[in-house]
């Protein structure tokens, strides 16, 4: 049996309720990062809107970017995130302030950003340059054509930026030499 | 048929929520990790962006997902030595919270 186009009593298409869905997520599981105050479960609820961005990446037509957010965010970043929680994480330290004194700024900041770009985005007439309908699956061909043709010197040099990165993080990360500790640890 | 999904502005909105609220978790909270947590969401904002515009734009289509890539790598470079720094800082001060690294203050 086929399903109908529209899901009946909604009047939405099943692309519509899987945008809602998936965009539910993202901004429930974004709250839960930022509000939280057990701060591992703020690096799992980042797990949760990664995977659910990839889920909204793939209903864009890039899979390629969808896998590869798979593969270093939720793969790589968020164990990184994990661990570094673990090893910093000291009975010790308050739980209750999770907030700086500048919440109130802070919170106002973001709103004026948030209706900024509501504006933005409302007042811009995209015009005949954007086409509506539902993405189609593009491929990677053409994110091959662009990564490798005009963009190929800032793909080189992402590549000498990560090499640097991992040297970097190695050299910061590496235990000190004992003369070589500053006062401050005594 | 598709009334939300099929436009370029949801996306455009979902993208600018998710900054925001990034921004503030930034502004705001007082646990490094936290703050490098909230980073990771801002940059996440920007790649939706940049598919959003990459799908619906045939003129950008390949580009928007390059961008998102090169992105990636550098979310990527950028996480890990962020927390190298945020460890080799708690090596010594013995905390994350960012308002108590006030030594230079004093």
């Amino acid at each position: 049996m086929p399903l109908p186009d529209v899901i009946p009593f909604i009047g939405l298409g099943w692309s519509d309720v899987l945008f809602l869905l998936l965009s539910g997520v993202v901004l429930a599981a974004a709250i839960g990062v930022v509000f939280g105050r057990d701060i591992i479960k703020s690096g799992l609820f980042l797990i949760l809107t990664l995977g659910a961005l990839a889920g909204i990446y793939v209903m864009l037509g890039a899979a390629i970017v969808a896998g590869a957010q798979v593969l270093v965010y939720i793969g790589a970043i968020s164990v990184l995130i994990l661990f570094a929680i673990m090893l910093t994480q000291s009975k010790v330290a308050p739980v209750k302030l999770a907030f700086q004194t500048q919440v109130a700024p802070a919170a106002l900041a973001s709103v004026l950003l948030a209706v900024i770009f509501g504006l933005a985005f409302g007042s811009t007439d995209w015009g005949s340059s954007v086409f509506a309908d539902t993405p189609a699956a593009t491929g990677t061909a053409p994110v091959a054509a662009a990564l490798f043709g005009p963009y190929l010197l800032a793909f080189e040099i992402a590549s000498v930026l990560i090499l640097s990165a991992v040297i970097g993080g190695l050299y910061l990360a590496m235990e000190p030499k004992t003369d070589e500790v500053g006062e401050e640890g005594q | 048929m598709s009334q939300i999904a099929g436009n370029l502005e949801p996306y455009l909105v979902l993208s600018g929520m998710l900054f925001a609220i990034g921004s503030f978790g930034f502004l705001a909270r007082r646990n490094a990790i936290t703050m490098l947590m909230s980073i990771e969401l801002m940059l996440n904002a920007v790649n939706l962006a940049a598919l959003a515009f990459g799908a619906f734009i045939p003129t950008l289509a390949g580009e928007g997902a390059a961008f998102a890539l090169l992105i990636i790598a550098v979310a990527a470079a950028e996480a890990t030595v962020g927390l190298a720094i945020v460890i080799a800082i708690f090596r010594n001060r013995k905390t994350p919270l960012v308002d108590e690294y006030d030594t230079m203050r004093q």
